[in-house]
């Protein structure tokens, strides 16, 4: 039997991978995407777990809804990117660096 | 469990909103260019029509209603009608610059009334699944708004900024929920709080959610140290999309946090006391020290936000009710002076011409002395010189914290205040003592531009001369 804490670690240990992945990565801005996904998708790892574990299903309903708008969300991020990429013909991170002060 | 039908009629002025923006939408399709003033006007008059809504809905007492996550109650409806208010002005002061820019489209509309949708969800929400919804609708809205200029590098570079912060701090909000959740066991803000207040003993795992949610909410307002989108949003956005993200959202964002700390998490207030202290320091002496280097007016005007985010925290962490009203009514008089200020670079500007530099106003008397005026009212009103407005939501939230003893906080405050003082005095300066640069092209705002922002400019000085109206109104709504 797999018990509440595992699935929460697993949901932590994605998280904070996640997030680290934000901050370290220099290069890419789709991998960049892709971590503010995983982090949600962690999130939605700790929602089924107490959901299940409590016996509430607020929380499987609260999953679907994060799953519909992260869908939005990436939608307008890739659109984000493709503006950004037809002004500098570059998705390197370290580019984005014009506004300052 | 039986489906029982809910009460539509609270959540009245969401669901016309939501129709006229999904009509505007479908109408706007079928419009030719010379005709889109027709969307603007549509847009208008949705705001007013919900606000009459609102008007005609307001009530004393608080109702819940589809399954207690939607609640109406005072503090939302003066909140809402706020919104709307600003919103229209916004819309207002942006025809022109749209129009110089060929951005004068129906998405600006669009995605604009969507966002007030979104805070006005947020505004009501009464369970962490419609906080979630409200938030996202109005952020997405505004990601977009952001890049809404498409040939431009700074405005997509700010989008980018913006959309990968942004999503960040929802995940932390997120993941603070799923803590809530998982020990509350409910996704209800009333049955939330009941179930931590009655919690005796460890609340560690539940202070460990509580960071999350008040790391998400700082995101959103901008405080200190998580304001590293906002200078760059402001400064790289269109200034009329600047201006619709500096005013509304913020009554937004306050609401979302009177909704989970102090309806959801009241027993927590020790906890979350401690990290809106650290948060208002530090976003009193960054935000009032950083903005005195600035050349760029609104990135000026940025910092001096996060400044005003510190003495909202202010009202905020007293944790008394005279402390939220306070908050309220300073971030209703924040909105009603940013809208001036990021208004008067509207007003200055032309095709061509950002009118963004603070050079770009010196010698303002000489060309334009009513506006010279109109923006010196606005700027002692945000330095908080009496008798303008800023003065007294100043005056209220410093008045918060003495009242709980925190004198060394409100020492703090009239400090970084008055360092403040300096970099608004400057803009003073720069338009009645130096000289013009020439060949700056004559001001050619439109009529109706010049006639509200002058409005606004001197709400700013009559609600300054009587102070008592608007904060009765916000002790009323939250007592």
């Amino acid at each position: 039997m797999i018990a509440l804490s595992d699935y929460l670690i697993l949901g932590a240990i994605l998280f904070c991978l996640s997030t680290a992945g934000v901050f370290i990565n220099r290069k890419n801005l789709i991998i960049l995407l892709m971590c503010v996904e995983l982090m949600l998708l962690a999130v939605n790892m700790n929602f089924i777990a107490f959901s299940h574990f409590l016996g509430d299903s607020g929380g499987q309903v609260f999953v679907f809804f994060i799953l519909t708008v992260a869908a939005a969300e990436a939608a307008i991020g890739l659109a984000i990117l493709v503006v950004l990429f037809r002004n500098r013909r570059s998705i390197n991170v370290a580019d984005l660096d014009s506004l300052k002060g | 469990m039986s489906f029982a039908m809910p009460d539509f009629m609270p959540a009245l002025p969401e669901m016309f909103l939501l129709g006229m923006t999904c009509l505007i939408l479908l109408l706007d399709l079928f419009l030719t260019e010379r005709s889109r003033v027709v969307t603007y006007l549509l847009a208008q008059s949705t705001l007013l029509g919900a606000l009459l809504l609102t008007f005609t809905l307001y009530e004393e007492g608080r109702a819940l209603t589809f399954h207690d996550t939607f609640v109406i109650d005072p503090m939302g409806s003066v909140l809402k009608a706020v919104i709307y208010l600003a919103t229209f002005l916004v819309f207002l002061y942006a025809k022109d610059y749209l129009r110089a820019r060929n951005m004068f489209k129906g998405e600006f509309y669009i995605l604009g009334l969507f966002g007030v949708l979104g805070m006005n969800i947020l505004v009501s929400a009464h369970s962490l699944l419609t906080i979630y919804l409200g938030l996202e609708l109005l952020s997405l809205s505004m990601y977009a708004m952001v890049a809404l200029q498409r040939d431009s590098l700074a405005a997509s570079e700010a989008a980018m900024k913006y959309f990968v912060l942004g999503a960040m701090a929802s995940a932390m909000l997120l993941y603070g929920m799923s803590m809530l959740y998982g020990i509350t066991g409910s996704l209800d803000l009333g049955h939330i709080n009941s179930s931590t207040a009655a919690m005796e003993g460890n609340q560690m795992v539940l202070a460990f959610g509580l960071v999350f949610i008040v790391v998400g909410v700082a995101f959103k307002l901008g405080a200190v140290p998580f304001h590293m989108w906002l200078p760059d949003v402001y400064h790289g956005a269109p200034t009329a999309v600047t201006l619709y993200l500096s005013s509304a959202p913020k009554l937004a964002a306050f609401a979302m946090m009177m909704r989970l700390l102090v309806d959801g998490l009241a027993g927590l207030q020790e906890q979350w006391e401690g990290m809106l202290v650290l948060l208002t320091v530090l976003s009193l002496a960054a935000g009032n020290i950083i903005a005195i280097a600035q050349a760029n007016l609104k990135r000026m005007l940025a910092y001096s936000a996060i400044s005003h985010v510190g003495f909202l925290l202010l009202g905020v962490l007293s944790g008394t009710e005279v402390g939220y009203a306070a908050a309220m009514f300073y971030v209703i008089a924040y909105v009603i002076m940013g809208l001036g200020g990021f208004g008067m670079i509207v007003l200055m500007s032309r095709a061509g011409f950002e009118a963004d530099r603070i050079e770009d106003f010196k010698g303002l008397n000489e060309r334009s002395p009513w506006f010279a005026l109109m923006m010196l009212i606005l700027m002692f009103s945000m330095a908080g010189v009496p008798p303008f407005l800023g003065f007294w939501s100043k005056l209220a939230v410093i008045q918060a914290v003495i009242a709980v003893d925190m004198l060394w906080l409100a020492g703090a405050a009239v400090v970084f205040s008055v360092i403040g003082a300096f970099y608004y005095l400057r803009i003073v300066k720069v338009m009645y003592f130096d000289k013009a640069e020439p060949g700056l092209p004559a001001m050619s705002a439109s009529l109706d531009l010049r006639v509200m922002l002058s409005a606004n400019s001197l709400a700013v000085l009559g609600l300054g001369l009587f102070p008592g109206g608007l904060l009765a109104l916000c002790v009323a709504t939250l007592a």
